[in-house]
């Protein structure tokens, strides 16, 4: 007999067919006597055992399941958990595993997490949030889901569950610089973001006051967006050295944070102005003229008309240099300008990749958490303002 | 009330506005009528300062508006233009409060005021005053528009083609409400259209420009009756004339007093192109008339729609000669 069973959801299909594919065909974990050497495949269905391994099958299950529910909020309330839940499982499976290959083997031992975790954990990931917005969840509802997911994995960061896998084992030998390589990261991020601003928003005003300015500005700032990062660092040095050889003992030197800050406040400009300026330049003439008529002054027609409307787009301005700067001043540590950066080249130029991972894995986080907070105050600024004819965010 | 003397007004070498003088009275209903590019908006909008006069004075109450702080100036004015320009961050309520605001008036008064507002202008203020003006039709959004002028009581109302974007009903009722409220507060407004109808309908008086000058300045029945230009005749149109002639007076203009009819009566506001609609679609020639009270008011003719009337009380200025 031949059971027909309802599609009612391709993407959950073809996820759950590649985590099937990838559990099937794919190495779960890699397993190396020390860091230097590649390791040995381990497949899943070793990892699978005891009562976690039967919970984790049961999401795996429930995941299989997903792409026949029907699209009601009940169905996909329960794909957002099947995905989310199946995820945090997989990440409770390697740390378990891990623990039981450490046992016998030398301290040296690796653990790593091979292409078939990061096949399935993406399929979960990308199942849950597909199914968060077909629940028409706004972005402080898929924060919430996304931020559920951080915190079933956080919980066994934090209980210890997975310190017998690699990146932890590198995290453990690098505790005391890590902590200072985020702060110093997300500092490099903000310390150019706040000359950023202070240039950036009144060049935006001055472009939208003045067609002549914005003439002259943008074409510079596309160019300076189209140098690679690397050279722009480059381009650097030799002036910023120059001119610590001429001021000795001012500090200034080619390498370092003060050249990664002025690249990555050269990068952010281009996103705050023209979104500064394209904000302003969306506030219909209409209410402007209004207000003048009604009596407000320009210094109230500013705050209380201009700078409301063109919030929304600005906010989406800020989004992209968030975001970018934090990608951005990873490369910068290539300059000496030090943070996550430069625990992912040390294990690149050191060939351990679980190394690379403990500072790309925050680099995303960190990427992750700021856009999904400017989504949010994106979400409230236009929700204010209801909806604006001829109005869109580049 | 309001007086132009010799003002002028250039961009760059085109002469917006040239020479114009002209008087608008306390209380009366000043229409500035004309082709586009006529400048009638640019006087419109030197009357606030939005615009600032090359030549020549403005004043108001014979207070030269040069001296003023725009501001100031514009805060006791109020102003509707075509295209509203409602804040859309901000609620129907607040969009109202805006120049009481500004002058500082107090919480509960600014509310009342509001209320009072929204239910002059037809607007159910449980259901508006939260309301955001996307969530509002185009007619909706132009009354929240004009009680929005409206709301710090100002003594001069200043109309820039406010129901040009409408849909001839909604432009109807709101041309309806605007008479209305001008009669009921004795506001001074200057409304400026393109559409002679419109005009007829609403002005006690209507000047006409063309090229920058004033052409004619005159009551709607002069306008008709006497067009100072091929242009103004042009204007009020040749189609149609006698009914446009017949609809700027009104029943009790022409009612015989002593008479009585039966039938069903014609209140004596009712403009006399709806009186002699309602004797074609009746099939008689004699309408009975009642006054404002319900009162018998005596009887309207048909032959009274053809008598010539004498024609009205001047437009206050320098009228014909407003460019002299």
């Amino acid at each position: 007999m031949i059971i027909r069973l309802p599609l009612h959801n391709r993407v959950a299909l073809l996820m759950a067919l590649a985590a099937a594919a990838a559990a099937v065909a794919l190495p779960f974990l890699g397993f190396a006597p020390n860091r230097l050497l590649s390791g040995r495949p381990v497949p899943l269905w070793t990892a699978v055992q005891g009562l976690g391994g039967a919970m984790v099958l049961i999401t795996a299950l429930a995941l299989l399941a997903t792409p026949f529910l029907r699209p009601t909020r009940f169905g996909l309330g329960l794909t957002v958990a099947a995905g989310g839940l199946f995820t945090a499982g997989l990440v409770w499976l390697t740390g378990a595993q891990a623990a039981v290959l450490a046992q016998g083997a030398s301290a040296a031992a690796r653990t790593s997490f091979a292409s078939g975790f990061w096949v399935m954990a993406a399929a979960g990931l990308l199942t849950a949030v597909d199914a968060a917005r077909r629940l028409g969840l706004g972005a402080v509802g898929r924060m919430a889901v996304g931020g559920a997911v951080a915190g079933l994995v956080a919980l066994q960061l934090a209980s210890g569950h997975l310190d017998s896998l690699s990146i932890l084992k590198e995290y453990a030998n690098r505790r005391d610089v890590f902590a200072d390589a985020v702060l110093r990261h997300a500092m490099l991020v903000a310390t150019a973001l706040l000359p950023t601003l202070l240039v950036g928003v009144p060049l935006g005003i001055a472009a939208h006051r003045v067609q002549a300015v914005g003439r002259a500005v943008f074409p510079v700032l596309n160019v300076v967006q189209t140098v690679p990062s690397i050279a722009l660092f480059g381009l650097l040095m030799a002036p910023l050295a120059a001119l610590g050889t001429m001021l000795p003992g001012s500090g200034i030197s080619g390498v370092g944070p003060l050249p990664a800050m002025i690249a990555l406040t050269l990068y952010s400009l281009l996103p705050i102005v023209r979104n500064t300026a394209v904000g302003l330049d969306g506030v219909p003439a209409p209410v402007r003229e209004a207000a003048r008529g009604m009596g407000l002054t320009p210094r109230q027609i500013f705050l209380r008309v201009d700078l409301p409307l063109a919030l929304p787009v600005f906010l989406s301005g800020l989004r992209i240099t968030v975001v970018q700067a934090v990608g951005l001043a990873a490369v910068a540590a290539l300059i000496g300008a030090g943070g996550l950066g430069a625990i992912m080249f040390q294990g690149l130029f050191a060939n351990a990749l679980d190394l690379v991972l403990l500072g790309a894995v925050p680099v995303i986080l960190l990427a992750v958490a700021a856009d999904a907070l400017l989504s949010i105050g994106i979400a409230a600024a236009t929700h204010s303002i209801g909806v604006l004819p001829g109005r869109s965010a580049p | 009330m309001i007086d132009f003397e010799r003002v002028t007004k250039r961009f760059g070498t085109w002469t917006a506005v040239d020479a114009v003088s002209f008087t608008v009275a306390e209380g009366e209903f000043r229409v500035l009528i004309g082709p586009s590019g006529s400048g009638k908006s640019t006087v419109l909008r030197m009357i606030n300062r939005l615009i600032p006069a090359d030549e020549g004075a403005i004043r108001i109450d014979g207070e030269d508006i040069a001296a003023l702080k725009p501001e100031e100036l514009r805060r006791r004015m109020g102003y509707v233009i075509q295209s509203v320009g409602l804040f859309p961050h901000w609620t129907v309520e607040r969009n109202i409060a805006t120049v009481p605001g500004l002058l500082g008036w107090p919480r509960a008064r600014i509310r009342d005021r509001v209320t009072e507002l929204l239910e002059l202008l037809n607007l159910d203020p449980r259901r508006y005053r939260g309301a955001y003006p996307h969530q509002l039709s185009g007619g909706q959004q132009q009354r929240v528009g004009v009680a929005r002028a409206l709301a710090a009581e100002p003594r001069i109302l200043l109309m820039d083609e406010p129901f040009s974007a409408l849909d001839p009903i909604t432009r109807a009722s709101l041309q309806a409400e605007l008479s209305a409220i001008h009669r009921r507060t004795g506001t001074t407004v200057v409304f400026v259209t393109h559409d002679m109808d419109e005009a007829l309908r609403l002005g006690d008086s209507i000047a006409v420009m063309d090229h920058g000058r004033l052409i004619q300045c005159a009551t709607p029945l002069d306008i008709l009756t006497h067009p100072a230009s091929p242009l103004v005749r042009d204007l009020v149109g040749r189609e149609e004339w006698g009914l446009k002639r017949l609809a700027v007076e009104t029943v009790g203009d022409r009612a015989r007093r002593q008479e009585s009819v039966t039938g069903e009566p014609l209140a004596s506001g009712t403009p006399l192109h709806r009186a002699l609609s309602e004797m074609v679609a009746r099939g008689t020639e004699r309408l009975p008339v009642v006054d404002g009270d319900g009162r018998p008011a005596g009887v309207l003719h048909l032959s009274d729609l053809v008598r010539p009337a004498p024609g009205g009380p001047a437009c206050s200025g320098p009228g014909p000669s407003g460019t002299a």
